[in-house]
């Protein structure tokens, strides 16, 4: 099976502060992979190395094919990111946005422009184009954030929680778009709160006081955990953690 | 007297364009542990900033603790406590400094009160000297908590306490909330977090500036008036489109490791039915279907559908 995400003992430090432990780790191509953990167990820093924003204090990661100690920004042109805090440019309109990111991201002109048209087509937001995002309803501004960390086709996407606060059906709706997205064979990597949006991952990993403690398919983890739903697991395994947030 | 009272509360924004809270009528006996549950832009913020005095309706009434919003603004204010979503401490001030000041503002001391905040600070009090900006999500969350009760209210106000929290520190921070019941006060807390229903006693469904359900859990799951089938086979993601193509199915969609299949009110399709369409037609392999108990987040997508 091909890797995009390939992790060996990575280590970051902030003083004494470890805040990852020695992390080893692969993501397959195409996989749903679910990064899940406590508040303060260390995800953030791992997802920021990954994406070439921190330099690790040790170990090694390749992601996408390019190394995040020596060719960040080659791994930086390789992914999508999206985070419920920031995705889009509220005082721009919807296409502004499109244009703006696609061209951050090295996208031609003409590129651009065929593939904007398809992508309104497709979210049905032709008539909305030049709307600007703030005056969007949020599941929208959700829909087309994500659709706009993709639009450069990376082999991998980022999503930092992206769903919280969003009513049921919109959720749903986004889990839609990821599921196909990874039908279409790009990764996704993802942190949640929600625990049901953990079974739709292909493979889970839950990390404690920065290291991961567990990392397997949402069934073989409720199998191994006697337990009826990763909400369950969650909190079976969260509760072994020593460091507070 | 009931500790929360609305008749018909309307606040609209952008002269009128925007209609945030569109009344909105709501009792809250003293002693109740009342959510109000809906996704971000329901209302929930601006019904809080009403209740608690920050802003004026535009229309309705409303008391709390029998005193008019309006008149008896400044009464109102002593007695209720408010966390409001963002964190709105002091960030250059240590814990204990803003826990000092707060209670100062209301004329009262830590030492005074300390019996009701007691189970909470203790958590916090190695980091008394601390500065609030530096503190991690979940224990900015609980000094904001220890703020809000410094003067004993007897209406206390949480809004979205627990948004970006852990799921295990969601359930410890409800744990807290149950207690503090017990001391009387009367709570009103808003999520956007379905499953954490289960803890009020009552609790409201709020979408665009109105309630589409009101009951306690249990009324509310027992009003669901349709049949919900949970659903599984091989291939989850082709099941869920060709599934919504079947005539009599109202809606389907993902929940966790099934598919959750609603189906219309006056339909005659049974289960049998929907198997044979779907293994025959569509060539699924191992389709497994039963009947299952709808949760919140099943009554909340009805009622908004209702709605729409």
């Amino acid at each position: 099976m091909e890797n995009v995400i390939e992790v060996q003992n990575l280590v970051k430090k902030f003083g004494n502060f470890t805040a990852v432990d020695n992390i080893s780790f692969e993501v397959h191509k195409g996989e749903i992979f679910g990064f899940l953990g406590a508040n303060g167990a260390g995800k953030t820093t791992a997802m920021r190395m990954l994406c070439g924003l921190s330099y690790p204090t040790s170990g090694s990661g390749i992601v996408a094919g390019f190394d995040i100690r020596t060719q960040a920004e080659q791994v930086k042109r390789q992914i999508g990111y999206m985070s419920q805090r920031f995705s889009l440019y509220e005082d721009l309109t919807v296409l502004d946005n499109i244009e703006l990111f696609g061209g951050i991201y090295g996208v031609s002109k003409r590129e651009i422009a065929e593939r904007s048209e398809q992508l309104l087509e497709k979210l049905q937001f032709t008539s909305e184009k030049n709307k600007r995002v703030k005056d969007l309803p949020q599941g929208w501004k959700q829909k087309l954030a994500f659709s706009v960390a993709v639009f450069h086709r990376p082999q991998i996407v980022f999503l930092d929680e992206p769903t919280g606060g969003v009513d049921p059906t919109t959720r749903r709706q986004f889990w839609e778009m990821i599921l196909e997205t990874a039908h279409n064979g790009i990764t996704v990597f993802v942190t949640t709160h929600y625990m049901d949006e953990a079974e739709y991952c292909h493979r889970v990993s839950m990390m404690v006081d920065g290291h991961i403690e567990a990392l397997d398919s949402p069934q073989n983890l409720k199998l191994k955990y006697h337990a009826a739903s990763m909400g369950e697991v969650f909190d079976l395994i969260a509760r072994g953690a020593k460091r507070s947030d | 007297m009931a500790a929360i009272q609305t008749n018909q509360l309307v606040k609209t924004f952008n002269a009128g364009k925007v209609s945030a809270v569109n009344g909105i009528s709501l009792t809250v006996e003293a002693g109740e542990l009342f959510g109000i549950i809906g996704p971000d832009g329901a209302g929930k913020t601006t019904l809080f900033r009403l209740l608690t005095t920050l802003l004026k309706p535009d229309s309705g009434s409303a008391t709390i603790d029998g005193l008019d919003m309006v008149k008896d603004y400044k009464q109102i204010r002593s007695r209720v406590g408010y966390m409001p979503g963002r964190f709105s401490l002091y960030p250059d001030l240590t814990v204990i400094e803003n826990l000092s000041f707060y209670a100062s503002v209301f004329g009262t001391t830590i030492q005074q009160k300390y019996e009701l905040i007691k189970d909470i600070y203790c958590r916090l009090e190695p980091f008394a000297d601390r500065k609030a900006g530096k503190l991690s999500g979940g224990m900015k969350q609980k000094l904001a908590l220890c703020c809000a009760l410094i003067h004993a209210p007897s209406v206390l106000f949480l809004d979205e306490p627990t948004t970006g929290v852990d799921p295990s520190s969601r359930r410890e921070f409800w744990d807290m909330l149950a207690k503090l019941k017990t001391h009387g006060i009367t709570i009103l807390v808003s999520t956007a977090y379905m499953d954490e229903a289960s803890r009020c006693n009552r609790l409201a469904m709020m979408n665009n500036g109105r309630f589409i359900g009101i009951g306690t859990p249990q009324t509310i799951v027992n009003e669901f008036d349709k049949t919900l089938l949970a659903i599984r086979g091989d291939e989850m993601y082709r099941l869920l489109n060709d599934v919504r193509n079947i005539e009599g199915i109202e809606e389907c969609y993902t929940f966790g490791d099934v598919h959750h299949i609603r189906l219309q009110k006056d339909t005659n399709l049974k289960m049998t039915d929907i198997e044979q369409i779907l293994v025959h037609q569509y060539h699924h392999t191992n389709v497994k279907m039963e009947p299952c108990q709808p949760t919140m987040e099943d009554c909340f997508m009805n009622a908004s559908k209702k709605e729409r």
